[in-house]
């Protein structure tokens, strides 16, 4: 008996929640990003205006970025997508397209123009890199240094990241091939115009690698960007490369003895892709025009030091919300840091990076 | 109590303890003032409940312990400060202790093998004492492989193999069965005999103290309560304790009325009742006693002249043994008696609720210090 | 023989007709409780094992979607030295026009670009322009990129559209096709994971072999001491298992770096110079400092389980006849404690040999193991197939060494605990 009445009341209770969990009727978004400071940034500038004006809209956080593009494909193996945008970096973004794993967004109907009427595609220009991403936020890789341990003798070009006589010490560098193999053309005298061809050719790779051996027994990879900001804090390098937003935050926010040496800065873009067979297709496109328009990406700003991917927005980028300062001149695509700067050749690097990928390994692995 | 009064005097001790006490927690003494000579030859018992402490006198015969307080000699040196190893002396474990990553081959080379002897005399002696213990043909099975008795005659053999004149064996039959266990007591009393060795014993089971040794040290509370051969320790317990752990007893409590010519002494029981008994102590009149008479003394149904002692009573229990009847009865009051009678076709009407009388001899009842239960 | 079938119960039936209904319920009782764990290990162990394999040889993708070019090409002689002819490329034209419509023509490009950089690009240009083509679509295509002129891509379409490849398996073994397509030594300078594997299999004998020393003792103490003192000792053994990976790492960073509380420590002490401060971590010391800590009580735990059950007494009988200590523990405990040495070190070595979080945080480069380039082909290359096959390899070289442990110790002399 006991049990019977049990079981009654369980199914009682469980049909009452289930009509008030369908009263409320929302749409949950499931949104991945970064996490942290940038997933933050997003919250701010994007999200809470966003639920603000559609109640309706829930939006929930994942921060699995990193693992995006593998996850995105065993969902789509499985055929059941979960994710309804994901925020990947433009190389990524490219890989899921070319898989079939990403939606090809058709930019000037999805997306809204400028204030000024300029269609979206012109006033994204160049940075649309791929037909399923829309870039968000121009972001580059480039260098700290402890201002402490390098004495009267700062380093000022990419060149001297590779003279450990004018510098000596540790170099904290990203484990992968992308960005330190023309870094070392560059340091080694290529012009940038040539880099990508020289890199084509046999010879090419070799003068980048040797140029790499040079430094290698004093270099720690790093794979996360948060490792070079806690090994400079901590003395472990003099300098090293890392996300531009991620050094804003150690030398700004926690005022450590860093600065930063901008020549030839990597820019790369991070953005959204809609994952092909999205839940919420629909609402997804609604929220994407509001959060890619001239505004928001400017907000973003606010909260992180990455350059809005907009043309449009770059004049509307103001001050740091909490820290009250000027973020125009901390941002990559500022004329003073942009002096020399290179963007990758996606194309290039899709085709070599499986190859190149693998000789890096090999040559850090000797 | 003295327990240099104790037993017999040996002269040229093999094995002396002297003085020897033992504390593990600087608490309390587990041991306490331990004087005991062992003769060469000699095959002495400890026997005692567990925690009376023989176990640790073995253990410190051994060097496993150290003595507290006190010295051990053996052949007239003292070994306090020898090391186990180097002592040489065979030792036999309860549970065996037989190497089970060895044949038993190798077993019994171990001792040979740490000696350095060349390995024809090793397999020599080897075959020897396997020959000695009846195990010839298993050198090359493992431990695990063995029974209960084949791992304990291993055990003896392993001890005996590199010929020491002293071997201490701790309880080395108590996971034996009881029939098995009786066949390793006659099988070890004779490799004893044969061999000449000095044995030191130590068990629980009285009775296999009793079959086995040239003399006994039975252990209670530390201290040594009496040593004595097989049959004094039976016949003439010194104390209520050795009466009651050695062989079964009927014990009487009362006190002492008043001293008897030949040491016999009158005693007052609960129920006003008197009895004579001997007064082995010398207690005092008016002291508390327990008196004690082995169930094979009592005579049942006793003629007057018979017996000095007599009282009526009741059969409360009567088991059948086969060759002979256990009676249980009730007499001065609520004292209980065991006896035991001869199987005989007179006796077949003794069943419950017969009344009967019990009586016995004076001198077979020995009033002792008032017995403490362990 | 005939005495066993005429054994029939009172009423007539045979015998084992009976017992086996007997016994049938207590059977069915017995797997039903088994059930549920054979379902999980179905779906959780032996399923994705299973698709790990399949994957390591599987190449249905690009006879998938490009089905009319990969039997079109089944007639043309890649020995000829000539381009494929005109039907080929007219059945690429027809399965391009189809693919680029759905999507699905930048997975062979990625797929293909595994084998020799390039295919991506030429895959994705020519796919986006695979709508305007006209016949002859020969001359069209070339129009589009000259790699298809190469017979070298050519070579490799017609090898990879195969529906079983071994390109997987030789490339973890650092084997590859040279330019003839031939099965060649991969040069030098691309050799990765056959050193991976001698390394991971090196340092995690190594990592073993410490654990065995440092663990051995701690055991024997925890073996010997009072129950209420061995239960405490075995909680501090137990602390590690109780903090985050990712926290414990953290702090073996802060210990062990080169401004790290050890080195300082060193400096002040006057053990090092200030200039010569020790690199411990971001390197292979750093992978082995770690996870020996880490892996130490899988060793720990089974030699305490066996050496908890050797009786003191065996010591005893050792020393009584006539061994001294050192003899005795040799000759005596030792070998008792093979088992759980055993058990201890097959769970330490099957953990460190497929260990990737640590080594990945406190390796550097010369503390990689073979785990984390599988990891590294999972979530950041996404060439599972490289990964699968990678993933065979140390399965089958695990299932090598234990047969191998199996055939010297012996499997059942082993003790978990």
């Amino acid at each position: 008996m006991f049990h019977k009445k049990t079981l009654a009341t369980i199914t009682i209770s469980a049909a009452l929640a289930a009509t008030s969990f369908s009263a409320s009727a929302e749409t949950e978004m499931v949104v991945v990003s970064w996490g942290g400071a940038y997933t933050n940034s997003q919250q701010k500038a994007y999200h809470e205006p966003y639920m603000a004006e559609n109640s309706d809209i829930k939006i929930i956080n994942d921060d699995s970025a990193a693992e995006a593009v593998a996850k995105l494909r065993a969902m789509n193996e499985a055929g059941n997508v979960t994710w309804s945008l994901v925020d990947a970096v433009a190389s990524d973004a490219i890989r899921l397209c070319d898989e079939g794993l990403a939606e090809e967004i058709d930019f000037d109907t999805v997306l809204a123009a400028a204030p000024d009427g300029t269609p979206a595609t012109e006033d994204f220009g160049e940075l649309i890199v791929s037909d399923c991403f829309i870039p968000q936020i121009v972001y580059s890789t480039t260098f700290g240094y402890r201002t402490d341990l390098v004495g009267d003798n700062p380093p000022a070009s990419i060149a001297d990241v590779f003279d450990l006589e004018k510098i000596p010490g540790k170099r904290a560098l990203e484990k992968r091939p992308i960005g330190n193999l023309e870094w070392a053309l560059l340091a080694d005298g290529v012009p940038v115009e040539e880099v990508y061809d020289t890199l084509e050719t046999e010879e090419g790779l070799d003068r980048a690698f040797a140029k790499l051996d040079t430094i290698k027994d004093q270099v720690i990879w790093w794979e996360k960007g948060a490792q070079t900001p806690q090994l400079l804090a901590d003395g472990e390098v003099v300098m090293g490369s890392t996300y531009n937003g991620r050094l804003f935050s150690v030398i700004e926010e926690e005022k450590q003895p860093i600065a930063m040496m901008w020549d030839w800065q990597v820019f790369d873009l991070d953005g959204w892709i809609v994952p092909k067979g999205a839940p919420h297709m629909e609402e997804v496109m609604k929220y994407l025009k509001f959060a890619t328009d001239t505004q928001r990406l400017a907000d973003q700003a606010k909260y992180i030091s990455y350059g809005p991917a907009r043309a449009s927005s770059a004049p509307m980028v103001g001050q740091h919300a909490d820290l009250g300062i000027d973020m125009a001149p901390h941002m990559p695509t500022n004329p003073e840091n942009a002096k020399n700067t290179l963007l990758y050749n996606y194309e290039w690097w899709a085709d070599n990076r499986d190859d190149l990928d693998e000789r890096f390994q090999a040559w850090l692995a000797q | 109590m003295d327990n240099n009064s104790s037993g017999d005097a040996v002269k040229n001790a093999f094995v002396q303890f002297k003085d020897v006490q033992k504390s593990y927690d600087g608490e309390v003494l587990v041991v306490k003032g331990l004087n005991l000579d062992i003769a060469k030859g000699e095959f002495l018992t400890m026997l005692g409940p567990s925690g009376s402490g023989k176990s640790t006198c073995l253990m410190m015969l051994a060097g496993f312990e150290m003595p507290t307080h006190g010295e051990i000699l053996l052949g007239g040196k003292s070994i306090t400060n020898i090391a186990p190893h180097h002592r040489g002396i065979g030792m036999v474990f309860q549970n065996y202790a037989l190497f089970p990553h060895m044949t038993i081959f190798e077993n019994l080379a171990f001792p040979l093998e740490v000696r350095k002897m060349s390995s024809d005399q090793i397999k020599e002696k080897v075959s020897k004492a396997l020959d000695m213990v009846r195990m010839g043909g298993f050198e090359s099975r493992r431990p695990g492989q063995l029974s209960g008795g084949q791992a304990q005659r291993i055990a003896v053999a392993r001890a005996l193999v590199f010929e020491p004149e002293l071997i201490l064996m701790d309880e080395p039959l108590g996971a034996l069965d009881k029939q098995l266990r009786e066949q390793m007591q006659y099988e070890i009393k004779h490799i004893h005999e044969s061999l000449g060795v000095t044995v030191v014993y130590v068990t629980h089971d009285q009775s296999e103290a009793l079959t086995m040794s040239d003399r006994v040290a039975v252990f209670n509370d530390g201290i040594i309560q009496q040593l004595a051969t097989p049959e004094v320790l039976y016949e003439e317990p010194k104390n209520a304790f050795v009466a009651q752990f050695i062989g079964e007893n009927n014990k009487l409590e009362g006190k002492i009325k008043s001293q008897l010519e030949n040491n016999l002494c009158e005693v007052e029981l609960a129920g006003d009742q008197v009895v004579t008994a001997l007064n082995v102590q010398n207690r005092e009149v008016g002291a508390e006693t327990s008196m004690s008479i082995r169930p094979e003394r009592v005579v049942l149904n006793p003629q007057e002249n018979q017996v000095d002692n007599m009282a009526s009573g009741k059969i409360v229990e009567s088991i059948y043994l086969g060759d002979h009847l256990r009676l249980n009865v009730r007499a001065f009051g609520e004292q209980e008696f065991v006896m035991k009678v001869p199987n005989a076709t007179e006796h077949s009407s003794l069943v419950e609720g017969t009344d009967v009388g019990v009586g016995w001899r004076s001198e077979d009842c020995r009033a002792l210090d008032p017995f403490i239960p362990i | 023989m005939s005495t066993a079938e005429a054994l029939v119960t009172a009423d007539g039936t045979p015998l084992k007709v009976s017992l086996a209904r007997a016994t049938r319920r207590s059977k069915i009782r017995a797997l039903m409780l088994v059930v549920p764990l054979f379902v999980f290990i179905l779906i959780t162990f032996f399923i994705p094992i299973g698709d790990m394999l399949l994957r390591s040889f599987q190449n249905e993708l690009v006879g998938d979607i490009l089905p009319k070019t990969v039997k079109a090409l089944e007639n043309w002689d890649e020995s000829s030295g000539e381009l494929p002819d005109e039907t080929v490329f007219t059945a690429m034209a027809e399965d391009f026009k189809v693919a680029a419509e759905n999507k699905t023509i930048g997975k062979v490009g990625l797929r293909l670009n595994y084998e020799k950089s390039g295919f991506s690009s030429l895959f994705r240009k020519s796919g986006r322009r695979a709508k305007k083509l006209e016949p002859p679509y020969k001359e069209a295509f070339l129009e589009i990129d000259k790699k298809w002129n190469d017979l070298e891509y050519w070579r490799i379409f017609k090898r990879e559209s195969a529906k079983f490849t071994k390109s997987y398996y030789l490339a973890a073994l650092d084997v590859g096709y040279d330019e003839a397509g031939n099965i060649a030594m991969k040069p030098e300078e691309k050799q990765i994971y056959l050193n991976l594997f001698l390394r991971t299999l090196k340092l995690s004998l190594l990592i073993t072999a410490l654990c065995i020393i440092l663990a051995y003792p701690v055991s024997y103490l925890l073996s010997t001491l009072p129950a209420n003192k061995s239960n405490l000792l075995l909680i501090l053994v137990l602390l590690p298992f109780w903090t985050s990976l990712l926290v414990r790492t953290t702090s073996w960073i802060a210990l062990l770096q080169q401004e790290g509380v050890l080195n300082d420590l060193f400096v002040w002490l006057g053990i090092v110079s200030d200039d010569g401060r020790l690199a411990m971590i971001h390197n292979q010391t750093g992978t082995i400092i770690a996870m020996t800590h880490i892996l130490l009580p899988f060793m720990i735990l089974p030699l305490y389980s066996v050496m908890k059950t050797i009786p003191p007494s065996y010591m005893r009988a050792a020393r009584s006849l006539g061994a001294t200590p050192l003899t005795a523990f040799v000759r005596v405990y030792m070998p008792n404690t093979v088992a759980g040495i055993g058990a201890g070190s097959i769970l330490v070595f099957i953990l460190a040999i497929g260990y990737y979080i640590t080594p990945a945080l406190v390796g550097g480069t010369e503390g990689t193991l073979i785990s984390n380039l599988i990891a590294y082909h999972l979530s950041t290359s996404l060439n599972w197939g490289l990964a699968a096959a990678l993933g065979t390899i140390l399965l089958g070289l695990v299932l090598f060494l234990y047969l191998m442990y199996d055939k010297i110790v012996g499997i059942d002399n082993m003790k978990l605990g």
